[in-house]
């Protein structure tokens, strides 16, 4: 059966990140909530920061989804922790551009979140890998204004 | 079991998906299409396009005559006493809130109640509370027994004095529960309210009475009975529908255009406005002259083989649990499920992986997933053209799906 092509998709970094997801929960201290759904397919996730003179200071989330939402979600809190606002919003930004099949800027270092790569592929499931980003860029949007 | 032959009718299941012969169990979101419908759409672009009702000339009668007899094939189709009562709409979601907009803001007022259950897609759900937030009207739900069916006693006693409306689906796409419409009708006839039918998921699996029914209100897609997307229709009692306002104004649908007023033509055109669907009526027509060429009992009972089969393969798989009637011949030819440890959309990508298509999600019905007590789930739908092998690659897939996700 099709392995190969799922095991682009559901690279072991992935698996390991749905699996035992870092940084889930609810932050107490948070000042940024927010709420995200995925309409069409039920996926929702409740996103805390702590953002303190534009750095993200913490990162929780909780949530319902599929591996590649849940992975995501745990990768893209790893990432923003201790970065300021603006580098937070520009990996979101470079994250879509990832979806898109897009080449990204070299000076992004992604990490882990790379292996996310492969989700393009899959048109499908672009929405569920981007859903804990664009929490993200919300949430922080609504605390600068 | 119906031959196996059916499948050549249609041309779209032979092909490979992702290296494998394709099997599609997704019928429920929207079925295949014979060649039948095919060619009969293409013939009329061919040879017969036209607008309708207008011109004079050959093609003109031919299109005309294309989509009034297509009426005439939904009338014989629904049983229903007239083609006055059968207006073409884009489909079940069109014709729901055609009735809502018409017959709801005319006759519902502030404290009248409609009366829904949990399982409803949103699409008899959402017209029903704009209905409710424009009149002050109660928008209520009759809750479900713990299998998924819905019990008459229930459907009593949520019934009041003032109870106007009541809206339910004939078979859920969800569970595959398939209600008691024309018990539940009566108990909605005995307290003067309306019963609406959505027959979205029942048209294309069972055979459909109105005047046995009794309903008043009746809506189906053409999509789901191997026609074309884009066309359904709404059967309405002609005494309901001539009191009824048009929703929608413009060509086709008048009589008399006046420079401040204007009046409409009869039933059923008044609620056609604008150049009417007329390929897909003819489609539509197309779709259910071959549906009932294989016979709508013969395909009834298909659909429980296979669901009956499917049920008992599937139990054999590890962690999997399946919603609605236990009794498959309580349901319609749908089985939704969750695999313990796999999210269904993960589980849908590994199965599109191995060619079979699935539906992951919440299915258009989020206030069943509330009442389910899940986020989404998967679902297998069967239509006439589906096979035991195709269950047999079905949970051949589970399996794997288990094992990738271990
Ligand atoms: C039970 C039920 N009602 C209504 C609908 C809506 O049908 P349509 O999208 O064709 O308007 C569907 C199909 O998705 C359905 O399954």
């Amino acid at each position: 059966m099709g392995n190969e092509k799922l095991d682009q998709l559901y690279r072991s970094v992935i698996m390991d990140h749905y699996k035992t997801p870092r940084n889930k929960g609810v932050l107490e201290s948070s000042n940024v909530t927010i709420d995200m759904n995925n309409p069409t397919c039920g996926d929702v996730i409740h996103l805390t920061l702590q953002v303190e003179n534009d750095i993200v200071k913490d990162a929780k989330f909780e949530g319902e989804g599929c591996s590649i939402s849940m992975a995501s979600a745990s990768m893209m809190t790893q990432l923003i922790k201790g970065k300021n606002t603006e580098d937070a919003v520009n990996a979101a930004h470079a994250f879509s551009d990832m979806m898109l099949g897009k080449d990204i800027d070299d000076s992004m270092d992604f990490g882990d979140i790379e292996a996310l790569t492969g989700v393009a592929k899959f048109p499908a499931r672009i929405k569920c890998a981007t859903l804990p980003w664009k929490a993200m860029e919300k949430g922080i949007a609504s605390d600068s204004e | 079991m119906l031959n196996k032959d059916i499948r050549n009718d249609f041309p779209i299941l032979d092909q490979e998906v992702n290296g494998y012969p394709l099997v599609y169990l997704d019928s429920a979101a929207t079925s295949q299409k014979p060649r039948q419908v095919i060619e009969a759409l293409s013939n009329y672009y061919q040879n017969d396009n036209a607008n309708v009702h207008r011109g004079v000339h050959t093609l003109g009668n031919r299109a005309t005559e294309g989509y009034e007899g297509a009426r005439e094939t939904v009338r014989k189709f629904l049983n229903a006493s007239s083609t006055e009562e059968i207006v073409f709409t884009r489909g079940t979601t069109t014709a729901l809130n055609l009735i809502a907009q018409s017959y709801g803001r005319a006759n519902i007022g502030e404290g009248d109640e409609i009366l829904i259950t949990y399982m409803e897609h949103h699409s008899n759900i959402i017209p029903w509370q704009q209905l409710a937030k424009a009149t002050g009207a109660v928008l209520k739900y009759i809750d479900l027994e713990e299998d998924g069916t819905l019990s008459l006693e229930k459907v009593s006693d949520a019934m009041t004095d003032r109870t106007k409306i009541v809206s339910i689906m004939y078979v859920s796409n969800v569970l595959g529960t398939m209600n008691p419409i024309k018990e539940i009708t009566e108990i909605a006839h005995a307290h003067n309210a309306i019963m609406v039918v959505d027959a979205a998921q029942a048209a294309p699996h069972l055979k459909l009475d109105v005047q046995d029914l009794d309903c008043d209100f009746l809506a189906f897609s053409g999509h789901k009975l191997c026609g074309p997307t884009g066309i359904g229709a709404l059967y309405g009692k002609k005494a309901l529908l001539n009191e009824m306002e048009p929703v929608e104004f413009g060509g086709e649908m008048i009589d008399f255009v006046g420079l401040y007023d204007s009046s409409w033509k009869e039933l059923p055109w008044k609620f056609e406005g604008g150049t009417p669907i007329i390929a897909g009526a003819i489609g539509m027509a197309a779709a259910i002259d071959y549906i009932e060429s294989i016979g709508l009992d013969n395909i009834e009972k298909h659909e429980h083989e296979l669901v009956a089969y499917a049920m008992e393969q599937m139990k054999t798989v590890e962690g999997l649990e399946i919603y609605g009637p236990r009794d498959s011949s309580k349901r319609a030819g749908i089985v939704t499920f969750n695999l313990d440890g796999v999210h269904p959309h993960d589980l849908a990508t590994v199965l599109d992986m191995n060619g079979v298509a699935v539906r992951a999600g919440h299915h258009c019905c989020q206030p069943l997933m509330k009442w389910l007590d899940v986020s989404a789930t998967a679902r297998a739908s069967f239509y006439l053209y589906n096979t035991k092998e195709d269950v047999d690659r079905l949970v051949e897939g589970l399996r794997m799906a288990k094992e990738y996700f271990q």
